[in-house]
């Protein structure tokens, strides 16, 4: 078992802990907590899958904004320190054995599956050969110029070098409307949480 | 098997849990299994790069409905006095 491996298990092990932690954790505080432990490690496993870029981004908007997002709901949403919400016994298990079920249906799915064979065959219509467009290698992280390129339209991954005639498909449009997305979002969510006068129990609504 | 678990524990997550923030939580982990399946697919066959470019407007549409989400679970609380989401029970049968 090589370091590569041991890394791979190391960050899986980690993962999956930290999620299974955030289930089981009783305090919303302990759960953003481990969900930061989770969301960490499949940054280093995305690095791990020569996914560079994607792994930054991991890091800076889920690490970095979603989970303060909701570090600060949690702030704004406190209720006093001797109030416990806590799920019936019989709910939670109830939910796990559920829950496990599902996974052992994944798990019996994934280890049925003949991957050598689908991978000889996939190879086979789409060869797997990853051009080098970028200066470094795979390794050192090579994915941001071509991830660029595509966001703008263009695949010289997939058109350099190739005998067709057409042009792949580039993500210009999913750029766009993400970004108008991302507008219409942040307009509704700045409206919603606007200042409002807040309901005591002493008044009626 | 690692995306597996991380979506298995966000829906068991989202179920079981009664605060809001909680949800989201659930919410969150749910949607990371799904890209760490998609990053693992784009490196082992030949998605490539479509792959990542997916899970990059999977991190940036999670990221979103976040936001929106947590907004309506602060107007729940300024509503409600409390973010215990049985006790939303104005809309019920």
């Amino acid at each position: 078992m090589n370091g590569g491996q041991l890394l791979f298990y190391l960050l899986a092990t980690t993962a999956c802990v930290g999620a299974v932690a955030v289930v089981v954790s009783q305090n919303v505080v302990r759960m953003a907590f481990w969900l930061i432990i989770a969301l960490g490690s499949t940054a280093g496993l995305f690095f791990l899958l020569h996914a560079d870029f994607v792994g930054a981004t991991q890091l800076l908007i889920y690490v970095g904004g979603t989970v303060v997002l909701l570090i600060f709901g949690v702030m704004l949403t406190a209720s006093g320190p001797y109030v416990q919400i806590r799920t019936a016994p019989a709910e939670l298990v109830l939910a796990g054995g559920i829950g496990t079920l599902f996974l052992l249906m994944i798990a019996s799915t994934v280890y049925q599956v003949d991957w050598e064979d689908a991978t000889r065959r996939l190879a086979e219509h789409a060869p797997i050969d990853h051009p080098q467009t970028a200066y470094n290698d795979a390794a050192e992280g090579n994915t941001v110029r071509p991830l660029g390129l595509a966001l703008l339209g263009t695949r010289p991954d997939r058109d350099l070098g190739s005998d067709s005639e057409g042009l792949s498909t580039g993500y210009l449009l999913p750029f766009e409307i993400a970004s108008v997305h991302l507008l219409v979002v942040l307009i509704g969510a700045a409206y919603l949480a606007r200042a409002k006068r807040r309901v005591t129990p002493n008044e009626t609504p | 098997m690692v995306g597996a678990v991380l979506f298995v524990a966000g829906i068991v997550c989202m179920a079981t849990k009664r605060n809001g923030i909680g949800v989201l939580m659930g919410v969150e982990l749910v949607l990371n299994g799904a890209n760490v399946n998609f990053v693992a697919f784009s490196r082992y066959t030949s998605l490539a790069l479509d792959g990542q470019i997916i899970s990059l407007f999977v991190i940036v549409l999670a990221a979103a409905e976040a936001a929106v989400a947590l907004a309506i679970a602060l107007n729940f609380y300024n509503n409600h006095m409390t973010i215990d989401v049985d006790r939303a029970e104005e809309l019920h049968g």
